[in-house]
């Protein structure tokens, strides 16, 4: 492999990392401050896809398709959180992986009545559209690099928000010892509602950032739903930090990995953390290791 | 509570047992194939049970085991007939059992949430090892052409290619399964499991070694839901990734949960709710995924008890159950009554779900 | 003097920047009450945890007889004869008296494996159980369920559990906490029953259980030992007097 092609698979690999990140972020957060976990994720990243492929459809723009996507998705967390997620906090974990898995079936089959299941694929928008020719026979597309930018972008913003707001101290406070800030006075329902539907809406604009250069289908939230669940694990519930290393360790293996043993390389990432959990279970980032 | 009496309760098994070992005589083939999938269906579940409900773990793999157990048989069954079930059956279980302490050992180093998402994970790395790879024909999975062979000394003793056969020998290993855990339970080995589960470190201050009754129970676990998977795989002739997949792990959680954690038949009969329900619904209606998520939900909510909760709304109460648990006076005396209770686990006071939040 | 029993050997435990336990030595002889006092926060639950392996030591070494124990787990504590109380009592609620104890039995037993036989099989389990109720005083509770008893009778239940294990050493952490004047007699001459042949390290806060209980006696504060030795020699001793009992009726 020479430099140039490493250098693309690097890119690849980092931008694979942060969609992860943005994804992943909003599930760990979830169970950092309400402590529920939800199986539903990756469902809401399939969503996002398919929300932003179909105002994409009507409207003919992807700005408009990102925006209405994130929008809907939401408030549709700020609905799930009222009706159902509330009542999902202090239950067993049992229990919310029952209410998560039938989320799943329910959006699932919403999406086929609304949208169907056939295979899409979204133009990303014109100005971003080509690619950089980098010799004569590699180029690389604008598109992932803006992806790129516009995930580094939100990565900061999520840690500005975590580490220097109000709400990010409640959010920080809460991840370390959920009692306590409740008992503090603090206006813990409200936090929840917007922590939960921003999470959603994380997860949606992941779904939506990949659909013009990967396809939009099925059961892509499955898969999205095991990674992430894969970083939280190496990273540590509810450390946003962690969720960044993961993501990228993560992405960076599967890259390379197909690069180098393409007919294992979806078993490198569960090598990587199986070893983790030897070296330190709780997670990179995580409490009491 | 709804309690029988013995011989009532007795004579209650011995009549569903008689039923159900007569089915083959009297009702279409249909019926017989479709009891035999609910019954490897109520096997995963019951197998399961003895990691959520009496081991307090909530894992979502199981569905791995019962799935690779049924690639295992696809394996060795020759492309001319069928693999000898002597051979191929202790091969598979075997395979399970080596997978299953590998994943068990390392994913019982962590606790709650984690454990949730580490066995969902290492459940999903089999799926794509089989999915992703040519192993077992890929995303199309394998045909299992002939069913094995239950032979002694070279002369076939039992044609499974029959159904009712089939179904027969389905209800013995299901039979077996349910005496082997409920033995399992009254043992010492239960005893302790459930005390780990519900205070881990008062068992470990005792002496229990909590991390090897753990993995014991989920590698036992995982055996029995391959040996479903084995017959499963028998049954349809044909093994494919989504066999593994965590669907099945947490619809098969959801029949857990819907028969009740506190018996070992619980599980066997939400199994059997849950699958007629579907056939019913995937009848009647195009979306009805659709109306089983909701079903789920609304179990999540109206009914964490499961059935058992359903019959006691609906069934009137016996008069001579004895006074109900609540009697204590408030001022911490001792309850007069001086009641006995079953084996902690299987009192149903000690396992309602408030007890089920620490794991 | 009499055998020494267990021992713990410049004990630390570091919480991050906190030094909860430092450098603590302290030795627990065979049919004495070794009691360790001191204000709240002073590390005496720490260092009961250090010595039954629920907390992994920083530094120091911790030996029971002549055998070094610091690396094993709690469990493993547990066979090897350390057998210990909670604070907040950890019994299971659901069982009887005698289900709780026969499951303390069946660890001692060693078959916690076994996965064939029916529990209330094992003669020698329920011999052990049977043994453990009598000498806590339970008899007449064998059959109740341990939620429906006083919190006296539940925290009597906890140190039969302990007692069913066979220990060497019994660690007590406030077993008197919480406890009416009755229940606190009682619970005081069951103490002092235990120390036959054992050895007993008593963490409590009750002044006068201490005094009437303790052979030995060390204090604590800020995580480290101020004064140790015989109970008349420690309540005279300066630092003590001035470091916790303060006001105390210490010629009481």
């Amino acid at each position: 492999m020479d430099a140039l092609t490493f250098a693309v698979q690097l890119l690849n690999g980092l931008q694979y990392g942060l969609v992860l990140f943005l994804v992943a972020s909003g599930l760990t957060l979830v169970f950092g401050i309400l402590g529920v976990i939800n199986l539903a994720h990756g469902a809401f990243y399939m969503l996002g896809a398919y929300l932003a492929w179909w105002i994409a459809a009507y409207t003919g723009s992807f700005m408009l398709a990102l925006i209405g996507g994130v929008a809907i998705s939401f408030v549709l967390g700020l609905l799930l959180e009222e009706i159902f997620v509330k009542r999902m906090i202090g239950r067993d974990h049992l229990a919310q992986v029952l209410l998560s898995f039938g989320l799943i079936l329910v959006i699932d089959e919403v999406r086929q009545i609304l949208f169907g299941k056939d295979v899409h694929s979204v133009a990303p928008p014109a100005w971003l559209k080509g690619s950089i020719q980098l010799t004569d026979i590699l180029s690389y597309p604008v598109y992932r690099i803006a992806l790129c930018v516009v995930c580094l972008v939100l990565a900061a913003l999520i840690f500005f928000v975590i580490q220097r707001t109000r709400l990010g101290m409640i959010i920080r406070a809460g991840a370390e010892n959920r009692d306590m800030t409740r008992a503090l006075g603090i206006p813990f329902d409200k936090v929840n509602r917007y922590v939960f539907a921003g999470g959603i809406a994380l997860a949606a604009l992941g779904g939506i950032l990949v659909s013009p250069i990967s396809t939009v289908f099925p059961g892509m939230g499955d898969g999205m739903l095991i990674l992430s669940f894969v970083v939280v694990v190496l990273g540590g519930i509810g450390s946003v930090a962690g969720a960044a290393i993961g993501a990228l360790m993560i992405g960076l293996t599967d890259t390379f990995g197909k690069v180098f043993f393409p007919q294992f390389s979806s078993i490198l990432i569960y090598v990587l953390m199986a070893g983790i959990l030897l070296w330190r279970p709780n997670g990179l980032m995580g409490k009491g290791n | 509570m709804i309690r029988l009496h013995p011989t009532m309760l007795r004579g209650l098994v011995a009549l569903t047992l008689i039923a159900a070992a007569a089915l083959p005589l009297l009702a279409p083939n249909y019926y017989v194939q479709f009891a035999s999938k609910a019954m490897l269906m109520g096997m995963v579940a019951l197998s399961l049970n003895l990691v959520v409900g009496y081991g307090g773990l909530v894992s979502l793999c199981h569905a791995a085991f019962f799935g690779l157990a049924g690639y295992m048989l696809g394996f060795m069954t020759p492309e001319s007939g069928g693999a000898s079930f002597w051979l191929s059956l202790p091969v598979a279980l075997l395979a399970v059992a080596v997978v299953a302490t590998i994943i068990g050992a390392l994913s019982l180093r962590t606790r709650g949430i984690y454990f949730i998402m580490v066995t969902l994970a290492f459940g999903e790395m089999l799926f794509y090892l089989f999915h992703d790879t040519k192993i077992g024909g890929g995303s199309d999975g394998m045909y299992i052409y002939f069913k094995p062979e239950i032979a002694l000394a070279g002369f076939a003793l039992i044609d499974l290619e029959k159904s009712s056969n089939f179904y027969w020998l389905v209800l013995a290993m299901l039979v077996g399964a349910i005496l082997l855990m409920t033995a399992i339970v009254k043992s010492p080995f239960g005893h302790a499991l459930q005390a780990a589960r519900d205070n881990e470190k008062r068992a470990l201050s005792l002496g229990f070694p909590v991390f090897r009754l753990r993995l014991v129970a989920f590698v036992v676990s995982a055996m029995i839901a391959g040996l479903a998977g084995y017959l499963s795989a028998a049954q349809f002739g044909f093994v494919a990734p989504q066999m593994l997949g965590w669907h099945l792990s947490a619809t098969v959680l959801v029949m857990v949960v819907l028969g009740g954690m506190s018996s070992v038949l619980g599980p066997v009969i939400g199994a059997f709710a849950l699958i007629g329900l579907e056939e019913i619904l995937k009848s009647s209606f195009e979306h009805w995924k659709l109306i089983k998520g909701l079903i789920i939900i609304a179990i999540v909510f109206a009914l964490p008890g499961g059935i058992r909760q359903l019959a006691e709304l609906v069934l009137p109460r016996r008069g001579d159950e004895g006074p109900p648990a609540a009697v204590t006076p408030a001022d911490g005396t001792p309850d007069p009554a001086n009641r006995r209770a079953e084996a902690p686990g299987t009192n149903p006071q000690a396992q309602t779900r408030g007890e089920f939040q620490h794991v | 003097m009499s055998e020494m029993m267990m021992e713990a050997r410049s004990l630390h435990r570091r919480f991050g920047g906190l030094r909860a336990v430092s450098d603590v030595s302290l030795a627990i002889y065979r049919n004495e009450v070794h009691a360790v006092i001191g204000p709240n926060g002073a590390g005496k639950s720490t260092l009961i945890n250090l010595l039954s392996g629920d907390i992994p030591v920083s530094e120091g070494e911790v030996r029971l007889g002549d055998r070094e124990i610091t690396g094993l787990k709690p469990n493993l504590r547990a066979m090897a004869g350390v057998g210990r109380s909670y604070q907040k009592t950890t019994i299971f609620m659901g069982s009887t008296v005698f289900e709780n104890v026969r499951l303390a039995a069946q660890a001692k037993s060693g078959h916690a494996l076994r996965m064939l036989g029916a529990v209330q099989h094992d003669d020698a389990v329920n011999e052990a159980a049977r043994a453990a109720i009598v000498a806590t005083g339970l008899q007449a509770r064998s059959g109740t369920i341990a939620r429906f008893m006083s919190h006296g009778e539940q925290r009597q239940l906890e140190i039969a559990m302990v007692l069913a294990t066979d220990p060497k050493v019994i660690l007590l952490d406030e077993p008197l906490a919480g406890m009416g004047q009755a229940e606190a007699l009682r619970m005081i001459a069951l103490i002092r029953s235990l120390k036959q042949d054992r050895g007993v390290l008593l963490v409590e806060h009750d002044m006068d259980a201490v005094f009437a209980l303790a052979d030995r006696l060390t204090v604590m504060a800020d995580g480290k030992v101020i004064a140790s030795g015989l109970p008349d020699d420690v309540r005279n001793h300066p630092a003590v007097r001035a470091a916790y009992l303060g006001d105390h009726e210490v010629a009481a």
